[in-house]
């Protein structure tokens, strides 16, 4: 610390105790809260060995059930891709009418229980619901079916791409398009070369989320699923099935593999939050 | 500002998505759990089972604020103000509870406490359950909302000029004076919010519960999963109740955090 002359009261010796004590019981903590969890299940898959693993990861439900995850996901990130720009275009170089309550309705995803998400959509698009009973009649299913799934992801996934981006375009300001208007470029041009560079690593983010929410959400889609094996279970329904089921080497091995995806989806996050400097760091 | 064709068409469709996936969902529920008549849905919230899930979810969201401000606040502040070994990667892994999905948490805790591990066998023979009970609802919800506060009150931590504190301390202030006249005003918009979004995120979780805590009534079953079993048994009348009241907790959050911003703007002009 700073010795300072002038001072007439002695400033208190630097004790060094409530800096060692804090940070050793911050650090117990995070290890039994977070890390022994991560220990855990590594501990228990490596006992079960590798036939087990294998066994496990091969098995048709199991690989049903990943690949399902794998295309909600990648239909769930390019819809919300499109629309979140589109929202956040709207929100942030638009004004309107009721603008600050829909701009309040999109974070209401965050909020919401993914059981009560999942509900709501079997009371709008179930057979006796408002849209449902008109998609009945032109023999469209949609809940128990892999549409309500989707449905289900969009909407616990809605605020990330939007959130991300909206920032970013409300720093960078209109000038630079302004620009390239006057100098004669049409809006389409304009927003793929001037907007969307600038806005490119605030969507890389917001897309990196709504990939790690889409491949874990459960209780939306647990919902409008139904959880039928080998056909509209996805991975995190698989490894809930698998657990009810009583075959823990199943869950655990597919919980795993589920968990290294996200681990490895937090290190992309965190190299993409080194390049940009707004916006929200999760929800 | 004058409106062209472009704007409108974007701004038509941007109604539109918003329109389908969250406005006419919240509609249809609400006009679903009141078309059977006000005190309908009243008798499906105070029927003893909804009742006793839903304060159990209550008293063990409060208690998980309540340890989230104490070991969030300590968490940024450590990652913030002091050094030890190892520090950036744990900077990097406080995200992990969100990344992992919450199933995936749910298994990773049985793993850890349940019935047949080392940990989970010690601690029932010595009569203490953790899976199946409510310590497990306990872990596993601080397991899920611990980023929250960190990441909130981290961002703050590190703009704080340190020169009030230094004007403090060399005025003959102790350091836990300094911590609650000086920093605590500072930091406790941030901890309020992150405090908000655990709550929030407390009272809707499911995965990790369902999981963790099984589906006993009356003894570890919460909100989330007493929905989830009253929509399996086809009982949607039940299930309205829930989460008629769950849905208005969430609007309530939401004001509450954009209170909380417009408060923290004004006193940034």
């Amino acid at each position: 610390m700073k010795d300072n002359d002038v001072c007439i009261r002695p400033i208190r010796k630097q004790s060094h105790f409530i800096e060692y004590t804090l940070t050793f019981s911050v650090i117990i903590w995070f290890i039994i809260l977070v890390m022994a969890p991560v220990y855990g299940i590594l501990r228990e898959v490596i006992r079960n060995g590798a036939g087990i693993f294998i066994d496990s990861i091969s098995s048709p439900a199991a690989i049903h059930s990943f690949k399902l995850t794998f295309w909600i996901t990648v239909t769930a990130i390019f819809i919300n891709t499109i629309f979140g720009v589109m929202l956040a275009l709207v929100f942030v170089k638009q004004d309107f009418r009721g603008k600050i309550f829909l701009e309040g309705l999109v974070d209401l995803p965050f909020a919401v229980s993914p059981v009560v998400a999942g509900f709501m959509f079997i009371m709008l698009f179930g057979p006796n619901g408002w849209l449902g009973s008109w998609f009945g009649s032109y023999n469209i299913k949609i809940i128990y079916a892999l549409p309500g799934m989707v449905i289900a992801t969009l909407f616990v996934t809605l605020p990330f791409v939007a959130r991300e981006v909206m920032p970013v375009l409300a720093e960078y300001g209109i000038e630079q398009e302004e620009a390239a208007y006057i100098l004669g470029a049409s809006k389409w041009q304009t927003f793929w070369k001037v907007t969307l560079p600038s806005i490119k690593w605030g969507l890389v983010y917001g897309i990196t989320l709504t990939f790690a929410r889409s491949i874990g959400e459960f209780g939306a889609v647990l919902v409008v699923s139904g959880s039928i094996i080998n056909k509209t279970q996805t991975a995190t329904l698989h490894i809930h099935q698998q657990f009810t089921d009583f075959n823990y080497a199943g869950a655990f091995t597919a919980s795993l593999i589920l968990a290294v995806l996200s681990f490895s989806i937090l290190i992309i996050m965190k190299c993409v939050y080194k390049r940009k400097e707004k916006g929200y760091r999760w929800a | 500002m004058s409106v062209n064709k472009g704007d409108l068409t974007l701004r038509s469709l941007s109604l539109f998505y918003i329109g389908m996936l969250i406005i006419l969902p919240i509609l249809a529920i609400t006009s679903e759990a009141f078309k059977g008549g006000l005190q309908n849905l009243w008798a499906n919230i105070v029927s003893t089972q909804a009742l006793y899930s839903f304060r159990l979810t209550l008293i063990a969201a409060f208690i998980i604020v309540l340890i989230n401000i104490f070991t969030g606040t300590a968490t940024a502040w450590v990652l913030v103000r002091y050094r030890f070994p190892l520090k950036d990667l744990m900077d990097a892994l406080i995200d992990l509870p969100f990344a992992i999905p919450t199933v995936v948490t749910g298994i990773m805790l049985v793993t850890l406490y349940g019935p047949m591990s080392a940990a989970g066998g010690f601690l029932e023979r010595r009569g203490i359950e953790i899976m199946f009970a409510k310590p497990g609802i306990i872990l596993a919800l601080l397991f899920v909302t611990f980023p929250f506060i960190v990441r909130s009150v981290q961002p703050v931590l590190l703009e704080m000029e340190p020169d009030m504190e230094e004007a403090a301390k060399t005025l003959g202030a102790t350091p836990f004076t300094t911590f609650r006249r000086v920093v605590l005003p500072t930091l406790a918009p941030s901890i309020l919010t992150g405090a908000a979004l655990s709550f929030s995120r407390a009272l809707g979780e499911f995965g990790s519960i369902a999981i963790v805590a099984g589906n006993i009534p009356m003894k570890t079953q919460v909100a989330s999963v007493y929905i989830y079993g009253e929509i399996e048994s086809c009982n949607n009348q039940g299930a309205l109740g829930l989460s008629v009241v769950l849905l208005f907790f969430s609007f309530a959050v939401l004001t509450f955090m954009n209170i909380l911003q417009a408060r923290s703007r004004r006193y940034e002009r």
